[in-house]
């Protein structure tokens, strides 16, 4: 008789090479990181010294000037007395209930993240929106970046730079700056083909066209995708506490280990409540800064 | 050559994939349908040869679709060709360097858009500067500029608000005003005034035309709509499917359409709005020089006329009737003898001089602002442009 058994069970691949694939693969990319770690972390090194002075600031300033100087930022970019009111108070919450120290951990590589973000995600979003030879090789790339489980590429990251804050920074911006990236390219397509015809029949260089006519027609697509980034970045950053991110975070985790419940909640709550100021502030400013594209009506 | 300022020799524009490897068949004569069922490409303008003189302005007219704004962004590079050559004051716009093309557009020519084209993000003010910031005005400069174009579209008031804030005419207004602020000879208007109301569109009509006359811009404009067209134009261009099928001045297209399109553009077209008397009247039949009564009868006797105009040289004098003439007492010819009759205007357009004409039981006298006596407007010729126009084409 023929064998049949590849009809019941799934015909696989033979156990020894697949191990064998893996060996080669993981060997190779060991490899790779010894050779090249070094020289690639010290390119981050100015990164890292610029997250740990924020870091330290935040943490080492009073913080009450702390307190003043972000509702000073807020009410500056919202002009809502309301707004800038409820950062008070939850600030003032969450140093009374202990977690002063790691919000501003937290605060500052979310700010950081952040800003990386943007500075890498808007250049590619133009890329994206001007060929779309470049489009159709990005877009599947930002589907892998959001759809792969975080902790995946938590492990290349780590082997190559170990623990620490800047794999911690690379996992967070991968995971959150596709949104940047996709609503950036988006926010340049959607722009009115007449008004960008106009542009260049008046004579307008590529560059004038860019920065005169397309980001800012493009800025409230573009805001909602770093309003987008910045809640990824927040939810990143338990996960990227596996890997020796400090911040709300790293109690999260021991509580989940410990079963600490009270520690898990003031901690996620503190979270929440950086999530709805960066979202509400954000928003605000969005719309502040777009009001003459309706002329002030509601329309 | 001709004092022609832009020319277009042998344009094709073929949209699609590979146009170049569609235009063995458009040369072959294939219609723009089968071609897009053959190739997938689409045939967006085929042949078309055209001079535009200094100072004009020139209708490009045809039904949607039929290769207009194709046409019109030519001119300036919006779209480059398949095949063909634009030259604009004898320099082929297709030669010009990146660098020298965007000088090219920011001062030759300028462009009014159907859906207005205004920067949402930016106040109507900055909106007319728009060309000037472009070319590096400085802002005190520019501003003192727009601030003169936006009060010549009578829009004075409005510099700081936003083009959402505005209505539609207005918006068109700053697009106009925009066009005009940076001095550019050639005006390019696609389906400038076709999203506004048509009270408005007149007012718009009405404004580019005053403007004009003191601008004497070179004007190419675009609609789909006849009136307008016949409004506007000192010459017509009439597209069909990409193909120019017409071009001529207002009165030849209405008077003898080249073919069924545009006959049955023409069919639509309320002609007394359209057509001025000049474009009607014959030459006056009897002119009576002299004082003389019985002159004037003779005269009357050999023209075989009830009517006559006295005349003294060119000069109009006034209309005489048979019947008076033989009622006059004396051989004197004097003012009670002159008949009540109208005199029009030859630029008049024939919807203003309807009444008259019923009124009158002769001929009218033409006469032109200086007193001259041009021609005469009879009710047979008027019914007879009024009535079938394809009588007197065929005729
Ligand atoms: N970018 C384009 N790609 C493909 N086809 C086009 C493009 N632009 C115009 N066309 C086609 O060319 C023809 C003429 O279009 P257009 O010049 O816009 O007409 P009009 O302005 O007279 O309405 C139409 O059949 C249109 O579908
Ligand atoms: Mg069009």
């Amino acid at each position: 008789m023929a064998d049949t058994s590849w009809l019941r069970e799934f015909p696989q691949m033979d156990r020894m090479d697949l191990l064998e694939i893996r060996k080669t693969l993981d060997s190779a990319y060991r490899e790779f990181s010894r050779s090249y770690g070094d020289s690639i972390e010290s390119f981050f090194d100015p990164l890292l010294h610029f997250l740990v002075w924020f870091e330290q600031l935040l943490i080492n300033s009073p913080w009450w000037a702390v307190i003043l100087v972000v509702t000073a930022l807020v009410y500056a970019a919202t002009r809502s007395w309301k707004l800038s009111l409820s950062v008070v108070v939850s600030f003032l919450l969450i140093g009374y209930f202990g977690m002063w120290e790691d919000t501003m951990s937290t605060l500052s590589i979310i700010t950081v993240c952040t800003l990386m973000s943007i500075v890498l995600g808007i250049p590619i979003g133009i890329l994206m929106a001007r060929s779309d030879r470049i489009r159709s090789f990005v877009t599947p790339v930002l589907d892998i970046m959001q759809t792969m489980p975080a902790f995946v590429y938590l492990i290349p990251v780590v082997m190559l730079l170990g623990i620490g804050k800047i794999p911690g920074l690379i996992a967070v911006v991968i995971y959150a700056i596709p949104p940047v990236i996709r609503l950036t390219n988006l926010g340049i397509r959607l722009v009115d083909p007449e008004v960008m015809e106009a542009a260049t029949a008046y004579g307008a260089s590529p560059m004038q066209r860019l920065f005169g006519v397309q980001l800012p027609l493009a800025m409230p697509t573009i805001m909602a995708g770093i309003n987008q980034t910045i809640m990824m970045a927040l939810a990143m950053v338990v996960i990227a506490s596996m890997i020796g991110v400090k911040g709300l975070g790293q109690p999260v985790l021991k509580s989940i280990t410990n079963q600490y419940f009270t520690l898990g909640l003031f901690n996620g709550l503190a979270i929440v409540a950086l999530a709805i100021i960066f979202d509400r502030v954000s928003q605000a400013y969005a719309r502040r800064t777009q009001r003459h594209s309706n002329g002030g009506r509601n329309v | 050559m001709s004092d022609a300022l832009i020319r277009v020799e042998g344009l094709y524009k073929v949209f699609g994939k590979d146009p170049a490897s569609v235009m063995p068949l458009v040369h072959e004569g294939r219609s723009k349908d089968d071609i897009l069922a053959e190739t997938g490409h689409t045939l967006g303008l085929k042949s078309i040869d055209l001079e535009i003189a200094k100072g004009e302005i020139y209708v490009i007219m045809g039904l949607s679709g039929s290769g207009k704004s194709t046409l019109i962004r030519h001119f300036n590079r919006l779209i480059d060709p398949t095949e063909g050559r634009i030259l604009v004051e004898g320099t082929d716009v297709m030669q010009l360097s990146p660098r020298q093309l965007i000088d090219f557009r920011r001062h030759k020519m300028s462009m009014v858009f159907q859906r207005f084209g205004l920067l949402p993000h930016r106040s109507v003010l900055d909106n007319v500067a728009y060309g000037l910031a472009i070319q590096g005005v400085d802002r005190s400069s520019r501003a003192q500029q727009a601030q003169q174009w936006l009060e010549a579209v009578g829009l004075s008031g409005y510099g700081e608000q936003y083009p959402a804030q505005l209505s539609g005419g207005q918006q068109q207004r700053v697009g106009l005003a925009r066009a005009l602020c940076t001095n550019a000879e050639i005006l390019l208007m696609d389906e400038a005034f076709s999203a506004l109301d048509p009270l408005i569109r007149s007012e718009m009509q009405d404004q580019l035309l005053a403007l004009q006359q003191k601008l004497h811009k070179t004007i190419i404009f675009i609609t789909h709509d006849l009136d307008e067209a016949l409004r506007l134009g000192d010459r017509i261009a009439i597209l069909k499917d990409g193909a120019l099928v017409q071009e001529g001045t207002p009165v030849d297209i209405l008077l003898h359409p080249a073919d069924d399109y545009v006959a049955a553009f023409v069919k639509d077209v309320n002609r007394a709005r359209a057509l001025t008397v000049e474009t009607v009247m014959t030459p006056a039949q009897c002119c009576i020089e002299g004082d003389s009564v019985q002159a004037a009868l003779k005269a009357l006797e050999q023209a075989g006329r009830e009517y006559g105009f006295q005349v003294a040289g060119r000069q109009y004098r006034g209309t005489l009737s048979r019947r008076s003439l033989e009622q006059a007492p004396g051989d004197h010819i004097d003012a009670s003898l002159l008949e009540t009759v109208a005199t029009v205007a030859p630029n008049a357009l024939i919807e203003s001089v309807i009444p008259d004409t019923l009124e009158t039981p002769g001929p009218l006298p033409v006469v032109s602002e200086d007193g001259n006596l041009c021609g005469e407007l009879s009710r047979a010729s008027l019914v007879e442009v009024l009535g079938d126009g394809s009588r007197r084409s065929a005729a």
